[in-house]
């Protein structure tokens, strides 16, 4: 598969009369972006609000990110969710690039999370950086929590498949190129470089614990086989699961670092085979049966080096590690990328399981540090919502508007996809 | 200048040997022993202001008359630090530097520091909770211990960021903290997998925890007869979560009175971050079946439900908060008579 993405780079955002990027100032008409996606019914009301990188502003419960991007040829948008399905993977995209849309709203769960644009709190968050479009979802009145998240869920991506519609004519800063063809033919090209596959798992539990891929539930699927290119064009979505710290956003499917990192190798240490999604699943059961079968995959596949990626922590650590012992068994040399709940004095045991093979493991951090977050000039949501939060607490929302809290409740502090820069070290 | 209080046992206070390990603890207004070559590296910037020396077997016999005299000692000095040993591979000398270092810290908030080789029972007294600064097996290893001691101890005194175990040179305390790294984790991941396959020296970030293991109970002989107490980590509460638990990483529990209801369905929701809550909220007793039990006790199947429930939240919550919480709540429940726990998680 061959994918052209092409950079517009994104200096500002503004509100203006049309919805267009010049000069890298992305404008947004307001009116026209409410109108947009208040045609579904069950969105009662949408605010919109701007949050650039270093202001004093505080976004919270963020639900998801996305990046806004516009399909220009081969397949459309968010396949198999906002649009009808297509192949993704090929062709050419045009993308936004420093500009993301974050939804807030209404808490829906625990699992939400904040932002902090400025200070110690953006330190935490890989979206301090970007030029944020935050889109506050009301939803009609008595919507069941199923149906409220599939609502704000859509909103985000119809949002950025709307900004993103910016960028179709705009002009365009870099361009590269994701092109890995089939096994045969790399395997032809580089016949001594070890195959890699990249083993990527999903929570797929229930409300605000699923991801999609092209639309269906990964609690559905057995684990399945993807082109790299395919997850770094939409195919993937987040069902805004797990808690903030470590959900993998829409955008981080979008950019997965995982991916981006070992297609950076491709041709000159490895040979990067492909990408296996696999569902974490709650029963015994489901656990045995996805293990068994990505190990399965892995040396169907012929891979003599896999990274495995979690996403959440607790029972799905257990997951992680059967798919270790059951590659290493098998003579696969496996790195993991996990978290860690040591507590907040970081001296309790880091995972809710254990084996012996799990000798190459990179850390994203401790979910339970705590972190002091000054006041925010300016709040996007409401930061009360910080007392029900996984991370947060009644009470610690401070008089003077500071913040105290577990990196749990900061939008992908503690990232197991290794999208940011957290880790723990033992003192 | 920083001041320093210096605590040495009978041997290094130069009073003497096994002999005098029964000596009750004396103050003096001097550096004795290693307070001197200690007073060399922090020269200029702190000074030694005394040495407390005592007997090893009479702190360890009396350790509460020893502390007692200690602190007092240190009330009256006003050190800004104290400092003990090093104590090497002696055990007791080890357990008393121990003592005196976590007592001072502890009630009075100074810095602390000790050092010791890495076997010495007193390691395991008290690395957790204060620096102990790794030394060698016997006193020969003094001229390279004092060296370390004294930088660190002006770090300590000086409140400045203490770097990793083995740049700093103490012993690790076991305490994991987030730290920000040069390079995301991806790319650590794709660099550490590349070593591998290259057969290139790699560091984990995470070596693998060790596990307790639990011997469980012997069955009960009765049922019938038996007081059964229902017990979850599901996050079930009652509506308004009262005692404000935590969705996530809880820091608390709570246990409330049921000895009036039949089951759960009402009075109760979950606040639990980690599983879909809208079945649990619907019937709580699919998470912690209070209905199934007191069927059972309707039917005599076993003797009694235990009026309370205890209840707390399992995601993300710390091992270390999780045996507290297990502790307090067992005890509760052995001193109330409770023969057996039904204990579910989501």
């Amino acid at each position: 598969m061959k994918l052209e993405q092409n950079r517009i780079y994104i200096k500002d955002i503004q509100f203006g009369d049309v919805t267009a990027v010049n000069n890298g100032i992305l404008t947004v008409n307001k009116e026209e972006m409410i109108n947009f996606l208040k045609e579904d019914p069950k969105v009662k009301d949408v605010k919109l609000d701007i949050a650039r990188p270093g202001e004093k502003t505080r976004i919270i419960p963020v639900k998801d990110v996305i990046e806004p991007r516009v399909k220009i040829s081969g397949g459309k948008g968010f396949s198999g969710v906002t649009q009808t399905t297509t192949q993704l993977g090929d062709g050419i995209v045009n993308i936004l690039y420093g500009a993301a849309i974050v939804t807030v709203g209404d808490i829906v769960g625990f699992q939400e999370g904040v932002v902090d644009m400025w200070g110690e709190g953006a330190k935490y968050t890989p979206f301090s950086k970007t030029f944020n479009l935050v889109v506050d979802i009301e939803p009609a009145e008595g919507l069941e929590p199923h149906m409220h998240e599939t609502t704000v869920r859509m909103a985000g991506l119809k949002a950025a498949e709307f900004v993103g519609e910016a960028g179709r004519d705009a002009k365009i800063d870099e361009t590269l190129t994701y092109d890995i063809g089939n096994i045969d033919e790399e395997t032809k090209k580089y016949p001594n470089l070890p195959k890699v596959l990249y083993v990527e798992m999903l929570i797929s539990q229930g409300l605000l614990h699923d991801g999609y891929i092209y639309g269906v539930n990964s609690q559905l699927i057995l684990p399945t086989l993807l082109h790299p290119n395919e997850e770094i064009d939409g195919a993937v979505i987040s069902g805004n699961c797990v808690a903030a710290c470590d959900k993998i956003t829409t955008y981080q499917h979008q950019n997965n670092s995982a991916i981006l990192d070992l297609y950076a190798e491709h041709g000159k240490t490895i040979n990067f085979i492909g990408v296996i999604i696999t569902p974490e699943l709650t029963t015994l059961q489901g656990k045995f049966r996805s293990c068994d079968y990505t190990a399965k995959l892995c040396k169907t596949l012929g891979a003599n080096g896999v990274i495995v990626s979690e996403e959440g922590y607790g029972n799905p650590d257990s997951d992680l590690l059967m798919i270790c012992k059951r590659l290493e068994t098998a003579g696969i040399k496996t790195v993991l990328i996990t978290d860690e709940c040591s507590g907040w004095d970081g001296a309790s045991q880091p995972l809710a399981d254990t084996t012996p093979e799990a000798v190459a493991v990179v850390s994203g951090g401790n979910v339970s540090h705590v972190v002091t977050m000054g006041p925010a000039d300016k709040v996007i949501g409401n930061d009360k919502a910080i007392a029900t939060l996984s991370g947060g607490w009644e009470g610690c929302l401070e008089a003077d508007g500071s913040l105290k809290c577990e990196l749990n409740a900061v939008i992908g502090a503690t990232s197991e996809i290794g999208f940011h820069y957290c880790t723990a070290r033992e003192y | 200048m920083y001041k320093i209080l210096y605590y040495v046992n009978q041997f290094f206070g130069q009073i003497g040997g096994e002999d005098k390990a029964g000596i009750e603890p004396e103050f003096h207004q001097k550096s004795i022993g290693p307070a001197m070559g200690f007073g060399v590296q922090v020269k200029g910037q702190a000074e030694v202001i005394g040495t407390l020396i005592c007997g090893d077997n009479y702190f360890n016999e009396n350790r509460e008359a020893a502390l007692e005299y200690i602190m007092n000692v240190i009330k009256e000095q006003k050190p800004d630090m104290v400092v003990a040993g090093p104590a090497f591979n002696a055990g007791r000398y080890g357990m008393a530097c121990a003592g005196v270092t976590v007592a001072v810290q502890e009630q009075l908030g100074l810095p602390v520091l000790t050092g010791m080789y890495e076997e010495n029972p007193g390691v395991d007294a008290c690395k957790t909770k204060v620096y102990v600064v790794k030394t060698g097996n016997s006193a020969a290893a003094m001229k390279d211990a004092l060296p370390v001691m004294g930088k660190l101890a002006l770090k300590l005194l000086k409140g400045e960021e203490i770097g990793k175990p083995a740049e700093e040179g103490y012993l690790p305390q076991g305490r994991r903290l987030t730290v920000i790294a040069d390079e995301r984790g991806s790319k650590r991941a794709v660099d550490m997998l590349v070593a591998r396959l290259y057969d290139k020296p790699f560091e984990t970030e995470l070596p693998m925890p060790v596990f307790d293991r639990v011997t469980p109970a012997a069955a009960i002989k009765d049922l019938s007869k038996a007081t059964i107490a229902l017990v979850t980590t599901g996050g079930i509460v009652p509506h308004g979560n009262p005692d404000r638990i935590q969705s996530a990483s809880a820091q608390k529990w709570g246990k409330y009175d049921v000895s009036k209801i039949d089951e759960l369905k009402g009075d109760y929701y979950t606040i639990h971050g980690g599983y879909d809550p809208v079945y649990a909220n619907e019937k709580p007793d699919r998470v912690a079946p209070l209905d199934l039990l007191k069927e059972y006790e309707k039917e005599g199947v076993i003797g009694k439900v235990f009026e309370y429930f205890y209840t707390t939240t399992g995601t993300g919550t710390a091992v270390g908060n999780s045996i507290k919480f297990g502790t307090e709540i067992g005890k509760e429940l052995k001193e109330a008579g409770v023969d057996g726990v039904i204990l579910t998680s989501t």
